[in-house]
C-alpha cells in the first residue's frame, strides 16, 4: 500500500502492537504528528521530553513491553539523552523516534540540528539515521526486535524531516535479517552439567539474583530452583520483587546498603550462583575481596558481562528461561541430598538474619521515613507498583517496602537518575491503569521533573506521590556528614519557599501534608482513597542516616551498622 | 600481549563511529585499526591490534561482538597468518645522498615512488619490526620529513575465510 513515511511509522507501530506513545511535538516531527492526529493514535503529551522518555521507560518496566517515545530534532532529541542513558544502564527496551532536519540540511549546523545518532551511540543498544523513506519499515522492524530481544535496551531511530513526507510502497517485513545480531536463547548444555557438579560439592552455596530475573520474567522457575536446592538467596536492587521478601530463604539486598546477613553470606559463601547480575560496584564493595572464598558461576544472556567485573569460574551464557529450567531438571533428582548438605549453612545465615534485622530509630515526635514506607507497605499489602526517585529514600524503599511481585519496583539503579521517579510513575500507571502506583521521592528529586504533575492531572493518572521532605539533599548530605567533616556544601534546602501542597494544587493535583507521626496513617489512607493524582508532603527529619552502609572501597563485611530498636 | 583481530562488519554508515566509540569509552588499548572493503561489497573488514592480557582481550571481543553491525570477529593471533603493514616515508634526499638511500631501499626491498630535488618517497610493506627498522635507519642517516602508516592488516593462511572460522 502507498503511504507517507509518517503513515508508515504509525502502521509499523500498530504492527508491533504498540498502543501508546509518549512524546512532545516540534518542527521536524510536524508531519509525524499530523499522521498521529489523523490516525487517532494514543499519545501522551508530557511537559518536557525528559518526562516523555522516563514515562516510556516506566511503562516498559511495568508492562514488559517496549516503551516508545517521540521527540523533535535538536533540543527535543537531546532532552531524551538522560532518559535513554537511564534505560541503557538498566537494560530497558525503548524505541525513541526522533525527527532530524531534512536530508539536504544535515551537517550544516541547521536550525534545531543535533547529531543525535552520534550523541546516543554510547548509550544505545543500536541507533539509526533514516535518510531514505524505503528504509523505514526495515529499520523499525529491526529497532523493535533489537530493543526487546537478548539483553534488552534502548534503540534510537532518527528520521530526517523530508522522509516523513516522502511516499513509499509500504510492506512491513515479516522477519529481520541481521547478520551481526542473533540473540541466543539456549546456550551450551554441557555447562549446566558442570554447574550441577559444583552444586553437589558446595557446602556454603548462595544464589545471587539481579535485574535479569525481572527482565526475563523468570521468577517462577527461579522460585522452583530455590525450593529444590534449599540454598539461601540474596538480591541486587534491580532483582527485588522477583522473590517475595518474606521467602524463608531470602536474606534481602546485598551491597553498599544491603542487609548484614546478605553481605556476610556473600563474604563467607563457597559457591555463588550469580543469576542475571552484573556485579556493579555498589554491590561488590572492594572488588578484590568480593565473595573471595567462593567459586562464582555467572548466568547471563550477555556474554560481555562474563569476566567484566568479577572473574567467573563457570559461565552459563543464555536466556534464564533456558538455563534455569535446565538446571532445575537436574537438581530435582538430588533435592533432598542438597538440602541436607546445606542445612548447617542455612541455619547459620538465618541466624545472622534473625540477630541483625534492619532497624531504625523509632520516634514519637518525628515522622521517620522508614516508618512511612512500612505504613505504605501495610496499607497496600506489598502489592502496589512502587516507583522511586534516587537517594536515601530509594534505598529505604528497597530495604523496608517488602516487595512481593516481579516488575513491581521501578527505580533507576544503574544511572541513578534524579528526576526519574515522577514521569516513570506516570508511564507505569498508563500501562497498568488498574494497579495502584505509588511514587516515593525526595524534596530534591521531585523538583527535577515536577512539571509532570501537570501531566498527571491532565490525564488523571491516579499516581500517589509521597514526598519525603527533609529539606535536604539527604544522600549527599549523609556523605558530607560521614566523609567531608559535616561541611554541607549546597545540600541544605532549609529556608526554601516551595510549598509542595500549593505546587500540587496549582498543577491540578490534590495536595496533602503530614507533619506528625499520628497523622501518618490517616493521611496516607486518605491519599490512597482519593481518586486521581495526589501529592503528600511528608515532613521527615533532616538528619537521618541510611544504614547499614559499606563505605566506598571497603569489604562487604566492613559494614557500618546502626539504628537501634526503640 | 598484542592480539590481532579480524572484524567483519556491515558496510553501513556509522559503523566505524560505533566501533571507535566503543573502544574509547571502554578504555581499550588499541594500537592500530585498518578498514577496507572485502570480496563482498556489503562487508567491511577491520583489522584491530589490541594490547592487553587475556581477560582484557576477551572483553574487547565480547563488547565488539555486541555491536549489531559486527558480523564476526576472529582472533588471528594464534592462527598461522600473514600480517602486513604499508608505510610511505618522505625522506630528505639531496643529489649526494640519493645513492645511499637507494642502497638502503634495496636492502629492505622497499620501493622509491617519488623523487624531487630535496626529497624521496619510499614505499615499504612488511611486518612492524621491518618497517620500524627502515624508519630508524632513514631517520638517523638522512632525516625523515613525514611518515604515514596504514596499521596492520592480516589474513589467515589456508582455505577457510575468517567469516567461516
Amino acid at each position: 500500500m502507498k503511504l507517507t513515511g509518517a503513515e508508515a511509522i504509525i502502521e509499523s507501530l500498530k504492527n508491533e502492537k504498540v498502543d501508546v506513545v509518549f512524546g512532545y511535538p516540534g518542527g521536524a516531527v510536524l508531519t509525524l504528528y499530523d499522521a498521529l492526529y489523523q490516525a487517532d493514535f494514543r499519545h501522551i503529551l508530557t511537559k518536557h521530553e525528559q518526562g516523555a522518555v522516563h514515562a516510556a521507560d516506566g511503562y516498559a518496566r511495568a508492562t514488559g513491553k517496549v516503551g516508545v517515545v517521540i521527540a523533535t530534532s535538536g533540543p527535543g532529541a537531546t532532552n531524551l539523552v538522560t532518559g535513554i542513558a537511564t534505560a541503557y544502564m538498566d537494560s530497558i527496551p525503548l524505541v525513541a523516534i526522533t525527527g532530524q532536519v531534512a536530508v539536504p540540511l544535515i551537517g550544516r549546523d541547521s536550525f534545531q540540528e543535533a547529531d543525535i545518532r552520534g550523541i546516543t551511540t554510547p548509550i544505545t543498544k543500536h541507533n539509526y539515521l533514516v535518510k531514505k523513506v524505503e528504509d523505514l519499515p526495515r529499520v523499525l522492524k529491526e529497532a523493535f526486535y533489537i530493543a526487546r530481544t537478548g539483553r534488552p535496551g534502548p534503540v534510537v531511530v532518527d528520521v530526517a524531516k523530508d522522509v516523513f513526507a516522502a511516499s513509499l510502497d509500504y510492506q512491513y517485513p515479516q522477519e529481520v535479517k541481521l547478520r551481526g545480531y542473533r540473540p541466543l536463547f539456549a546456550g551450551n548444555s554441557d555447562t549446566i552439567d558442570k554447574v550441577f557438579q559444583e552444586l553437589k560439592l558446595a557446602q556454603k552455596p548462595l544464589i545471587f539474583i539481579g535485574g535479569g530475573v525481572n527482565l526475563s520474567d523468570s521468577s517462577e522457575v527461579l522460585k522452583d530452583l530455590i525450593a529444590q536446592t534449599g540454598f539461601p538467596v540474596i538480591s541486587t536492587l534491580m532483582g527485588l520483587g522477583s522473590l517475595p521478601f518474606d521467602h524463608p530463604q531470602f536474606l534481602g539486598m546485598v551491597g553498599m546498603h544491603g542487609t548484614y546477613a546478605a553481605n556476610m553470606a556473600t563474604t563467607e559463601c563457597d559457591l555463588m550462583l550469580g543469576i542475571g547480575v552484573r556485579f556493579d560496584d555498589r554491590v561488590t564493595g572492594l572488588l578484590s575481596e568480593f565473595a573471595s572464598k567462593a567459586k562464582i558461576i555467572h548466568f547471563d544472556i550477555d556474554p560481555a558481562e562474563i569476566n567484566k567485573n568479577v572473574l567467573a569460574h563457570l559461565r552459563v551464557v543464555g536466556d534464564l528461561n533456558w538455563s534455569l529450567p535446565a538446571l532445575l531438571q537436574q537438581v530435582e533428582v538430588v533435592s533432598s541430598e542438597l538440602k541436607e548438605q546445606v542445612q548447617p549453612w542455612i541455619e547459620k545465615v538465618l541466624d545472622w538474619q534473625r540477630e541483625n534485622p534492619l532497624t531504625y530509630e523509632h520516634d514519637t515526635e518525628l515522622v521517620m521515613p522508614q516508618a512511612v514506607i512500612e505504613k505504605v507497605s501495610e496499607l497496600t499489602q506489598g502489592d502496589a507498583v512502587i516507583v522511586t526517585d534516587v537517594g536515601q529514600h530509594q534505598m529505604w524503599v528497597a530495604q523496608y517496602y517488602g516487595f512481593r511481585n516481579p516488575r513491581s519496583f521501578l527505580t533507576s539503579g544503574g544511572l541513578g537518575t534524579m528526576g526519574y521517579g515522577l514521569p516513570a510513575a506516570l508511564g507505569a500507571q498508563c500501562g497498568l491503569p488498574e494497579r495502584p502506583v505509588i511514587l516515593f521521592v525526595g524534596d530534591g528529586g521531585i523538583m527535577m521533573n515536577c512539571q509532570e504533575l501537570a501531566t498527571a492531572a491532565n490525564y488523571n493518572f491516579p499516581v500517589k506521590v509521597l514526598i519525603f521532605n527533609n529539606q535536604s539533599l539527604g544522600m549527599v548530605a549523609q556523605w558530607q556528614r560521614m566523609f567531608y567533616g559535616g561541611r554541607y556544601s549546597h545540600t541544605s534546602l532549609k529556608g526554601q519557599h516551595t510549598d509542595f501542597v500549593k505546587l500540587a494544587e496549582a498543577m491540578g493535583v490534590t495536595g496533602l501534608r503530614v507533619t506528625k507521626p499520628e497523622e501518618l496513617g490517616i493521611v496516607l489512607a486518605e491519599a490512597l482513597a482519593t481518586p486521581g493524582p495526589v501529592v503528600v508532603d511528608i515532613r521527615t527529619p533532616e538528619t537521618v542516616d541510611l544504614l547499614p552502609m559499606v563505605p566506598t572501597g571497603a569489604r562487604l563485611d566492613q559494614m557500618i551498622m546502626g539504628g537501634t530498636e526503640g | 600481549m598484542k592480539h590481532t583481530l579480524a572484524v567483519l562488519v556491515e558496510n553501513r554508515p556509522g559503523v566505524l563511529t560505533h566501533i571507535s566509540g566503543l573502544i574509547s569509552r571502554r578504555a581499550f588499548n588499541i594500537e592500530s585499526i585498518a578498514a577496507g572493503y572485502t570480496e563482498e561489497p556489503e562487508t567491511t573488514r577491520i583489522t584491530i591490534v589490541v594490547e592487553g592480557n587475556e581477560i582484557e582481550q576477551e572483553q574487547v571481543v565480547n563488547q565488539l561482538s555486541k555491536l549489531v553491525d559486527v558480523i564476526k570477529i576472529s582472533d588471528l593471533t594464534a592462527v598461522d597468518s600473514i600480517q602486513r603493514e604499508l608505510v610511505l616515508i618522505k625522506v630528505k634526499a639531496s643529489m649526494e645522498t640519493r645513492s645511499d638511500i637507494l642502497n638502503i631501499v634495496d636492502i629492505f626491498r622497499a620501493r622509491i615512488v617519488d623523487v624531487n630535488r630535496e626529497t624521496m618517497v619510499i614505499e615499504l610493506s612488511g611486518d612492524e619490526t621491518k618497517i620500524d627498522a627502515l624508519c630508524q635507519v632513514l631517520e638517523d642517516d638522512h632525516g625523515i620529513i613525514e611518515i604515514v602508516r596504514t596499521g596492520k592488516i592480516a589474513l589467515a593462511r589456508g582455505p577457510i575465510p575468517a567469516k567461516d572460522q
